[in-house]
């Protein structure tokens, strides 16, 4: 797999890894960012912050179970709202960290190695912010149970023809494969933590974690037996995870959610979405933590890579839905292709143009992919996109339905934007505590690459 | 030799550098007769288990049964649910409507295989396990950075303590070390 890294002819690729690194090497390195490292100013202010964030955030959920979800801009015709809107960005975003883990494993791709621990991180903890939404947006979270198939009294059982059903599946057992996915990873690197521990609480605690794995050359085979059918596993439940979330949509006879090409450019935009927000963790996460010899500039250029990709899916998907609003000739369609362009929200989609399809195309040039402050501010924009990609989906269609009698606006109240951006304070304080206390980098995984580039053989057959 | 009354032999352990070296050791500990023997490593080693004479894992039948459990589980259910204990008439349509059963069925085809294939990997390799006899080698907190160990266990039938720690020796094993097991 060399030559096809890198096309540009007479010239040996970059390595993933700087030279010079050797087994213990990076195992300190990584190790001590979790054992050793004091805790500095940066981070406490960081966490602080983050944490004051999710003091919002419980208020706003506090008020909301007191009042209910009146105190949120909802109405009829538009019950979804906020909560429908973050629930899709935040569960794409989560895509990434699983198309790191499980494809580019199957695909035996080097460059996942010092990412993948963190994207599965960051899906882990972007699926609790997901999961939140559809909980609180019942109104009554302490019934959420209702929607489990569970033997009642009142002899009642979900409706399992229903595409939301389908998606209490979906995003709980995506939730529960991702944990057991990390978990699974984690654990050699929590043995290593174990026996580096300095402290008891150190001790005892990765002690118990890390099971006792003591790297047997048994364990480690069924170890990466079990691991590749993870891989194996993830894969289809990945694709399926969003494909599910659009059938909520599709699935529907509302004007410009009733399409086929839903699924596929849901998928992509959720990688799309995902690879942008890996992008916005780990350009700091590399300066903070002095990564820049693990995590390298050939890493960001190719995540760019995949986001100019999979942006073009998404820009695809874009023009297959006015294509088809068109050739349907349905008055409905064509009314609402027409609305987007020209209706009350036409600013929220010509800004969803502008980030999503106009801006990466920058990512075409060397330059610019290897320009991190480039790619950083990109990563920005392309999540700003796709969350105003999902706003476009939910609020023009149920604004502008069959009757005009019937038609109504949205605007979204403080409560709302407390929400948001309080589970943005959620995320960032788990990635906060994430980087502190556990390796954010796959140590054991580290130590394989460091055997592969010493014996010069291009990934393991 | 040792001071402690209560501690018997659990087996001798050499350490080696590099997994190359740790690889042709196995290999001859295995020609020379050698059956209860165990490689230790900070990264999984191609063909390490296979040396050893481990070929076949169950982590994969495991799987596949978790997996098809799970789908008929998740698909009786449905079935169970819609067309027998709370059948709702809709429009006339069929009770076992079975293409919209298929994404949970997946799903919990899905579910029912990793749950498997992962517990079923920590219950074959015996974790939790939190005291191993191989801990009590100091220099084993090395196994989990950049020090590769082979163990020749005790209750190998050609183990004996003098000629087994020489074996090690003759294979250049930088460090051997008695591994005491504690009861």
């Amino acid at each position: 797999m060399s030559a096809t890294q890198d096309l540009r002819l007479g010239q040996e690729p970059e390595p993933w890894l700087e030279s010079g690194h050797t087994y213990a090497s990076v195992t300190d390195k990584i190790s001590s960012a979790v054992l050793t490292r004091p805790v500095g100013i940066g981070w406490l202010a960081g966490f602080a912050l983050a944490f004051s964030v999710v003091m919002m955030l419980f208020v706003a959920i506090a008020w909301l179970i007191t009042k209910g979800v009146g105190i949120w801009g909802i109405n009829i015709p538009i019950g979804w709202g906020f909560a429908i809107v973050n629930f899709v960005w935040w569960i794409g975003i989560g895509h990434a960290g699983t198309l790191i883990s499980a494809i580019l494993y199957l695909l035996n791709q080097k460059w996942r190695t010092s990412i993948n621990r963190f994207a599965e991180a960051m899906t882990l903890f972007a699926v609790a912010c997901a999961g939140l939404f559809p909980l609180i947006h019942t109104g009554r979270p302490w019934m959420a149970y209702y929607m489990f198939p569970y033997p009642s009294t009142m002899g009642i059982w979900p409706q399992f023809r229903s595409p939301l059903i389908w998606d209490v599946f979906a995003v709980s057992t995506y939730g529960t494969v991702s944990l057991l996915f990390w978990y699974v990873g984690l654990l050699p690197d929590l043995a290593t933590l174990r026996d580096r521990a300095k402290t008891k609480w150190q001790q005892m605690i990765f002690g118990m974690l890390s099971m006792g794995w003591r790297g047997s050359a048994r364990h480690w085979k069924r170890y990466q037996s079990a691991y590749l059918l993870l891989a194996g596993l993830a894969t289809p439940l990945v694709l399926s995870v969003h494909t599910v979330v659009s059938f909520d949509f599709a699935v529907g006879i509302v004007p410009g959610w009733h399409t086929t090409i839903f699924p596929p450019y849901f998928v992509a935009g959720a990688i799309y979405s995902g690879f942008a927000m890996v992008l916005t963790l780990a350009i700091p996460m590399r300066a903070a933590y002095g990564m820049q010899d693990f995590i390298t500039l050939r890493h960001l250029e190719q995540m760019a890579k995949v986001m100019l990709a999979t942006g073009l899916i998404v820009a695809y998907g874009y023009f297959v839905e006015f294509f088809m609003a068109f050739y349907s000739g349905n008055k409905f369609d064509v009314f609402l292709a027409n609305q987007r362009l020209h209706g009350p929200y036409s600013h929220f989609y010509f800004a969803l143009i502008l980030c999503n399809i106009l801006t990466p195309q920058l990512l075409w040039f060397r330059k610019v992919r290897r320009n991190i402050a480039a790619l950083f501010v990109m990563s920005l924009v392309i999540n700003t996109g796709m969350w105003l990609e999902r706003f476009v989906i939910v609020v023009i269609s149920l604004t502008r339905d069959f009757m005009p009698s019937a038609w109504g606006r949205y605007s979204a109240t403080v409560w709302d934007y407390a929400t948001l951006v309080g589970t943005l304070g959620l995320f960032t304080m788990l990635i906060f505590l994430f980087v502190r206390g556990l390796p954010a980098i796959a140590i054991s995984e580290m130590r394989e690459l460091v055997h592969q580039e010493s014996h010069g053989d291009g990934g393991h057959e | 030799m040792s001071s402690e009354k209560r501690s018997q032999l659990f087996g001798v352990m050499g350490e080696f550098s590099t997994p190359e070296d740790l690889l042709a050791a196995t290999k001859k500990a295995r020609e020379a007769g050698y059956k209860h023997v165990e490689a230790y490593t900070p990264f999984p080693i191609e063909g390490l288990a296979e040396a050893e004479g481990f070929k076949w894992t169950a982590v994969p039948l495991l799987t596949l049964i978790g997996g098809i459990g799970g789908g008929l589980s998740g698909f009786g259910l449905q079935y169970w649910v819609a067309a027998i204990t709370y059948p709702l008439n809709i429009g006339g349509r069929p009770l076992n409507s079975w293409p919209a059963f298929i994404p949970v069925t997946f799903e919990l085809t899905v579910l029912g295989a990793s749950i498997f294939a992962v517990v079923g990997m920590l219950a074959l390799n015996k974790l939790p396990q939190p005291y191993h006899p191989v801990f009590n080698v100091d220099r084993f907190g090395q196994a989990s950075t950049d020090k590769f160990f082979l163990c020749i266990e005790a209750r190998d039938p050609k183990f004996e303590l003098a000629e087994t720690s020489k074996f090690l020796q003759s294979l250049h094993a930088e460090h051997v070390n008695e591994v005491k097991d504690e009861e």
